[in-house]
């Protein structure tokens, strides 16, 4: 098939930004999304033009590097990584519209490549269990019920791509800070420090820029491992018993 | 924004069951104006509780609209760049609209107080007769289409908010979703029903 | 011999002089009483640098900062939390015997040193098994939910090479889980102003003043600054060299300039050729294909592998009858079956379709079939054990596994060879020492499935945080100066290489450079290798690096965010590694684990060891682009597992 392109082309955090439209043919439906800008570049390269600079590492959907918004949906039409995408899902003839993280806490680097370091920050601010190595006991001294470990794994599938916040209106970050907070805080390893995480987390995250939630659930809708939207519900939750606790 | 939504709820509830009262006709409904302004007596002087509420009810109000204009300016802040591309809209229209109904309902609920309470706008404007002055004011279409144009946006408002506030005040989970959904529905629902019944039947002569 | 193909020349036997003598079992006490120690109020004025942020490198740099060194670490992704590690799909083992299914540490020890095919030292593997243990207690205590079983244990299941359940795992997502344990226990740390994280900077060079590893140059990827950072050691946790082949499970990413620029400084690199190819991965789909996605092997739990018995049968699967079809694996290995180690299960796939029986396009390609097992177990079992697996399957292929049995075939998916280390995982330059898949240590010729999550820990968390003491703890670390004029030449050097790749202005992208390398790897050094391929290799592969000098076409300048000039840089060191490869290919002439010389085989094609000549690790001495390296063996005695026929049937 063949398609055009409207891609966003920023050459740095601080020059203007603008839609480029190219062509590209001959685009197989078994090429990912990312093969199918593999291409592209290759192209641009041997035209002398500059690429499109894009993250991306494992193209598997585990690493969560990539994250472009195709046609105003973060990741694209299915709910997965761009990397996971197939262009199968597209049409010969199609206008596809890329486009970067678009969030106040994600400043554009280059084209489609956008700083995330706010998440890791979130993280630093108490998104880990304190056990420093060498300190654990045996991994059978503290059963874990199973509801609670599925919780867990559940809430810890999240791979920090971004899209809740590229796919949020407000370009709020509430669904990527839940999922840490309820993956530990469910744990009776995550309990001792259970209240300062929340809070700590929380407070780090509105200190980041990032928008607040309006419970539109476009989210829990883009995100591609499928983490709930009830887990903002959870998180919020926390907070009050975290902020009652200290209160007393 | 969830905790004062939810004591303004509440306050519709108990007005919007008050407003039926109107189809018992004019005694009952001045009556119960009346009585409404003698509750706790005499622990408290005459329409003291009125006032109560009134100061209660407007600082919910002004707390709510600070907060959503404190966080549309945080939400603006937080995507200093728009897309250029059109965002397919997968929440409810509610959902998106909860900042223009919000809006709405405030430029209404001004209208409302001139009209009904001080009694400024309202075509009657007759004090202790508020039987008689929802009749006038019905009477005159457009100040019907204005409080049914409110009244669906209110709908509208309930309908995400509720749901929402359960969210935002961590009641709801993924079992409880459902529940809270439906009570959403239900309640902007009977609400709506509810205080459109009034501009409804006087318009239709049911009430005159 | 300078010009002649495949020359080396010998040197001195290398002798790890930090592996204790004694009992087996008590060799790691041993080296660990032995060490020295480094006072902790002395610690954080010793100043470590951690390149790479996977599981290995990750749990090392926490580790270390908590013990209360000053950690320098880097990664060349946006965050920590991206290393590749993140995307093992299996497990992890240890010998906890929760099964009690008459699992031991022993028991592991000996399953790793039969499954790498008698090319690993024991000191080391005994000590991987004995830490294991403490691995799985760590990762609990960190949070990392593991599957658990109703009463609130932990789960375990068996994977390849092994007759007992003794891997732990989380959904098919347990080396995320595992990476995000370390990541977060990294970034405590870093809020705790111990490390200084610079992620997106990739290093590209080592600092070595007087004989010592003091160092690294490395650039800003957003910035395209050239930095140099100094240190007391240095520990490398870059991964392994998989992209090599271009077409790997490997990331994009993923690459082999931090450990080639250390061997380029003095590091030997140790059986470069023993490279795994795992069995179930998704088969390419055409020329487009970036790269190659694993199916978890924990998949031959449950799934059977088979052909048509008949050549160039092209029915479809569900029109070939029972009879017709050949569940090779089960009829040639039958107490092992379907879970036979990675190197034989892949060797006959490529051996059926050499047949003419491989099916799909292209006739590359074995059935994985779970017909059987939704039959027995029923649909929502198997989705319950491999639901995210099938849906991924399902998403690159457009075919649904619950109906149609899968299309797989093996790919580049490890490399057990990397830079020769000590026991205590210092390499031939002082002071740099060498985790995870970057080192050569654990896994001999062959790899078992769930033990590379377990060896980067091991290394990381236990093993490297007891060792780098004794070394620190000699001193003698005096100021490097910035200007010293070895940090300046290295600084020179990295900036010239990169001038020199803008510069060339060719008419040939990098891709197609790495693709055509990688094309001819897998076609001389891949799954079966012999002598004249090889020598074709190692005459073509100097050819295509001249000819990538000239002809590359970077564009961009070298000051900014410039993806293709990271390429670049990556590709031209594949250019020089493969050559490695290949000579350690061709040196060695007998078929051991990943390494199958077609000239080495047993009357039924099985791979067969050459004991005798040569039971020893090839450590490669670097002596410069194209030159004849120098061969120094490392001798291997086996006291407790003697090396027999590997026998899975």
């Amino acid at each position: 098939m063949n398609l055009t392109l409207r891609i966003w082309r920023q050459p740095n955090a601080d020059a203007e930004g603008q839609m480029v439209t190219y062509q590209v043919a001959d685009v197989s439906g078994d090429m990912s999304f990312l093969e199918m800008l593999d291409i592209l570049n290759e192209d641009l390269i041997l035209r002398g033009e500059e690429p499109v600079a894009f993250d991306h590492d494992c193209r598997e959907g585990i690493c969560g590097s990539c994250g472009m918004v195709i046609n105003g949906q973060a990741h694209g039409p299915e709910r997965t990584t761009a990397c996971q995408l197939h262009m199968r899902h597209f049409a010969d003839g199609d206008v596809i519209d890329i486009e970067p993280w678009r969030a106040g806490a994600f400043p554009v680097v280059k084209d489609l490549v956008v700083d995330r370091s706010a998440f890791d920050r979130i993280i630093q601010a108490g998104g880990y269990i304190t056990a420093p190595t060498g300190t654990a006991p045996d991994a059978h001294a503290v059963p874990v019920p199973k509801p609670d470990a599925d919780t867990a794994f559940e809430n810890a599938t999240c791979i920090g791509c971004g899209a809740c916040v590229a796919a949020c209106p407000n370009g709020s970050a509430m669904l990527f800070t839940s999922a840490k907070i309820n993956h530990l805080n469910v744990l009776p390893q995550g309990q001792p420090e259970r209240e300062s995480r929340v809070l700590n987390m929380i407070t780090t995250m509105d200190e980041a820029g990032f928008g607040g939630c309006t419970n539109t659930g476009e989210c829990a809708a883009a995100c591609p491992k499928g983490i709930p939207l009830a887990s903002i519900a959870k998180m919020n939750r926390e907070f009050l018993r975290a902020t009652r606790k200290a209160g007393r | 924004m969830a905790t004062t939504g939810v004591i303004m709820l509440l306050f519709l509830i108990v007005h919007m069951a008050g407003n039926l009262k109107i189809f018992f006709g004019p005694t009952d409904f001045n009556g119960y104006a009346h009585w409404l302004r003698t509750i706790g007596e005499p622990a408290l002087h005459y329409s003291w509780y009125l006032w109560i509420q009134r100061v209660v009810l407007l600082g919910c109000l002004v707390a709510h609209v600070v907060s959503a204009i404190q966080l549309t300016h945080r939400d603006i802040h937080a995507r200093p760049q728009r897309y250029r591309s059109k965002r397919p809209w997968r929440a409810t229209f509610a959902t998106n609209t909860m900042r223009y109904g919000g809006v709405i309902i405030a430029l209404f609920v001004v209208w409302h107080i001139l009209d009904l309470t001080v009694g400024a706008v309202n075509p009657r404007g007759e004090a202790g007769h508020p039987y008689q002055n929802v009749v006038a004011d019905f009477q005159v279409w457009w100040i019907g289409l204005i409080y049914v144009v409110a009244m669906l946006a209110l709908c509208l408002h309930i309908y995400h908010g509720f749901w929402s506030a359960a969210q935002t005040l961590g009641a709801n989970n993924a079992a409880r979703n459902v529940a809270f959904k439906t009570i959403a529905t239900i309640l902007a629902l009977v609400i709506t029903v509810g205080f459109l019944s009034v501009p409804v039947a006087v318009m239709t002569g049911l009430v005159s | 011999m300078s010009n002649k193909i495949g020359s080396y020349t010998v040197g001195d036997d290398l002798v790890d002089t930090k592996a204790p003598s004694g009992p087996v079992e008590d060799r790691w006490d041993k080296r660990r009483f032995g060490a020295k120690l480094v006072n902790p109020a002395n610690r954080r004025k010793h100043r470590v640098i951690v390149v790479g942020t996977g599981l290995a490198g990750g749990s090392a740099g926490a580790t270390l900062a908590e013990q209360g060194y000053h950690v320098i670490q880097f990664c060349y992704q946006d965050s920590p939390r991206r290393a590749h590690s993140v995307a093992a799909q299996g497990g992890i083992n240890a010998a906890k015997n929760y099964r009690n299914d008459g699992d031991s540490i022993y028991r592991l020890f000996y399953d790793t040193v039969k499954g790498g095919d008698f090319r690993s030292r024991e000191s080391n593997v005994y000590r991987l098994a004995q830490v294991s243990v403490e691995i799985i207690d760590q990762c609990v205590a960190q949070g990392v939910p593991f599957a658990r079983e109703y009463g609130g244990l932990l789960d375990n299941r068996s994977f390849g090479g092994v007759q007992v359940s003794r891997t732990f795992y989380a959904r098919g997502q347990t080396g995320q889980q595992l990476l995000l344990g370390a990541y977060q226990a990294l970034e405590r740390q870093i809020d705790a102003g111990n490390i200084e994280m610079h992620p997106r900077t990739e290093m590209l060079d080592l600092i070595v003043v007087d004989g010592r590893a003091r160092g690294i140059v490395a650039r800003d990827l957003i910035t395209g600054e050239i930095s140099t950072y100094l240190a007391d050691a240095v520990v490398l946790a870059s991964g392994g060299y998989g992209n090599t082949f271009y077409l790997s499970t490997n990331a994009k990413g993923s690459n082999a300039t931090a450990i080639w620029r250390a061997h380029k400084r003095g590091a030997h690199f140790a059986n470069p050729c023993y490279t795994q190819i795992h069995p179930t991965c998704i088969p390419r789909s055409g020329e487009h294909q970036s790269k190659l996605t694993l199916m978890s092997e924990s998949l031959r739990n449950d799934g059977r592998i088979w052909v048509p018995k008949k050549k160039g049968d092209t029915r479809s699967p569900e029109q070939i009858p029972e009879d017709e079809r050949d569940y090779y694996l089960e009829r040639v290995y039958p107490s092992y079956g379907n879970l036979v180690p990675r190197d034989v299960a892949s060797r006959a796939a490529k051996n059926v379709c050499d047949e003419g029986r491989g099916v799909g396009p292209g006739g590359l390609g074995v059935y994985l079939d779970f017909a059987d097992a939704i039959k027995r177990m029923g649909r929502d079992k198997v989705a319950e054990k491999y639901g995210n697996l099938f849906e991924m399957y399902e998403r690159i292929t457009a075919e649904d596994p619950y109906q149609v049995p899968m299309r797989i075939y093996p790919a580049i998916h490890y490399t057990m060879g990397g830079l020769w280390v000590d026991y205590d995982l210092q390499s031939t330059i002082p002071g740099m020492f060498v985790i995870g898949e970057a080192n050569f240590s654990d896994h001999g010729a062959n790899r078992l499935g769930a033990s590379a999550l377990m060896q980067g820990l091991a290394d990381g968390y236990f093993v490297l945080p007891a060792t780098i003491n004794d070394y620190l703890a000699r001193g003698g670390f005096d100021q490097v100066s910035p200007d010293d004029p070895v940090v300046t030449a290295t600084v020179g050097e990295v900036q010239d290489r990169i001038k020199r790749l803008l510069a060339v202005d060719g008419d040939r992208t990098v891709d197609s450079f790495h693709r055509e390398l990688g094309m001819l790897v897998w076609d001389e050094c891949g799954m079966s290798r012999n002598a004249e391929g090889l020598r074709k290799a190692l005459k073509r592969i100097p050819e295509l690096r001249e000819e990538f000098w000239q002809r590359v076409k970077v564009p961009g300048t070298g000051f900014e965010l410039n993806q293709s000039l990271e390429k670049a840089n990556r590709v031209a060191d594949f250019l020089e590694l493969a050559e490695l490869m290949c000579l350690d290919a061709l040196h060695r002439e007998e078929s051991c684990g990943g390494h199958f010389r077609e000239e080495s085989q047993t009357d039924d094609g099985e791979a067969k060891r050459d004991d005798d000549r040569f039971s020893y690790v090839a450590a490669w001495e670097y002596t410069g682009v194209g030159e004849p390296p120098v061969l120094h063996k490392e001798n291997l005695d086996f006291e407790y597992v003697h090396p027999t026929l590997r026998s899975y049937a």
